[in-house]
């Protein structure tokens, strides 16, 4: 199978979370869409790891998972503190920091 | 045999994907992501990063999806807005979609790389394995692994302090309340 595959279909994931970031108002599937993103980068990086013949670019990709990892617990932490202050979860409505 | 795997694993990370943006139940997203992602470990095992596609599986697949199927059901069905916030947001954010892909495609189709135009190179029978990893990430990227989990313990202490119940807010509740 060609690298060329495996780069267009993360192109596709990539532009997929990108449309869900930009249609959705819930902060949790706006996460699950970065989640998307992130993977899609993964793919990438491990196809040209492939390519290449050449392990660095395994290890990259674990460290992004360890930076999506990092960013969900907070992003969820976010999220509960913000239902248990009854605040609406809806991303149009946090614009307090706006400028 | 690879072919088919790929397209199998590709249909799987597609349809995943497509799901989590248009269902509208939040538990449901979860769950697609959770089929995508394991479609997407599938493809890391064709592209032989056997360690990596067990770590997504495991860790990914497994430990924060749990994490996000606990918030979704804590926090419920959250009533989201069919009305656009901005006039014409939806037919823009697929335009942007559209065009993001159609350049991203030019970009790696159009490339000069020949490699991108074969399966790659032969590669040793240890290529992907823990220990062709776990020797890189432990000798030449000793900073880069030990600042990742430096950034896990931030995170983890993080989400403590962001998600602890405390005595203030639930008097400031009171108040609301009563």
């Amino acid at each position: 199978m060609d690298i060329s595959y495996y780069l267009v279909l993360s192109a596709l994931l990539f532009a997929t979370g990108a449309i869900g970031v930009l249609i959705r108002r819930s902060p949790l599937v706006i996460l699950l869409c970065l989640e998307l993103m992130l993977n899609a980068g993964n793919l990438a990086l491990l196809a040209f790891s492939r390519s290449l013949a050449d392990q660095q670019g395994q290890v990259l990709a674990l460290v992004v998972m360890v930076v999506a990892a990092c960013e969900v617990v907070v992003g969820l932490g976010l999220i509960v503190a913000a239902y248990r202050r009854k605040l609406p979860l809806n991303v149009d409505e946090f614009r307090t920091l706006r400028g | 045999m690879k072919e088919v795997l790929f397209w199998i694993g590709a249909i799987g990370a597609i349809g995943g994907a497509a799901a989590v943006v248009a269902l509208r139940n939040p538990f449901y997203s979860v769950l697609a992501l959770i089929v995508h992602l394991v479609s997407i470990a599938g493809l890391f095992l064709i592209l032989q990063a056997e360690f990596i596609a067990a770590a997504q599986v495991v860790v990914y697949a497994g430990a924060v999806m749990v994490l996000y199927v606990f918030v979704a059901a804590y926090v419920g069905g959250i009533e989201e807005p069919t009305l656009d916030a901005i006039p014409g947001q939806r037919p823009l954010a697929f335009l942007v979609g559209a065009a993001i892909f159609i350049e991203l495609s030019i970009a790696i189709v159009g490339s000069g790389l020949l490699a991108l135009d074969s399966g790659g190179p032969e590669v040793a029978l240890g290529f992907g394995s823990p220990a062709g990893v776990g020797k890189l990430m432990l000798e030449r990227f000793l900073i880069a692994f030990e600042a990742a989990s430096l950034l896990l313990l931030i995170a983890a202490i993080g989400a403590v302090v962001l998600a602890e119940r405390r005595r203030r807010d639930e008097s400031d509740a009171e108040e609301v309340l009563g």
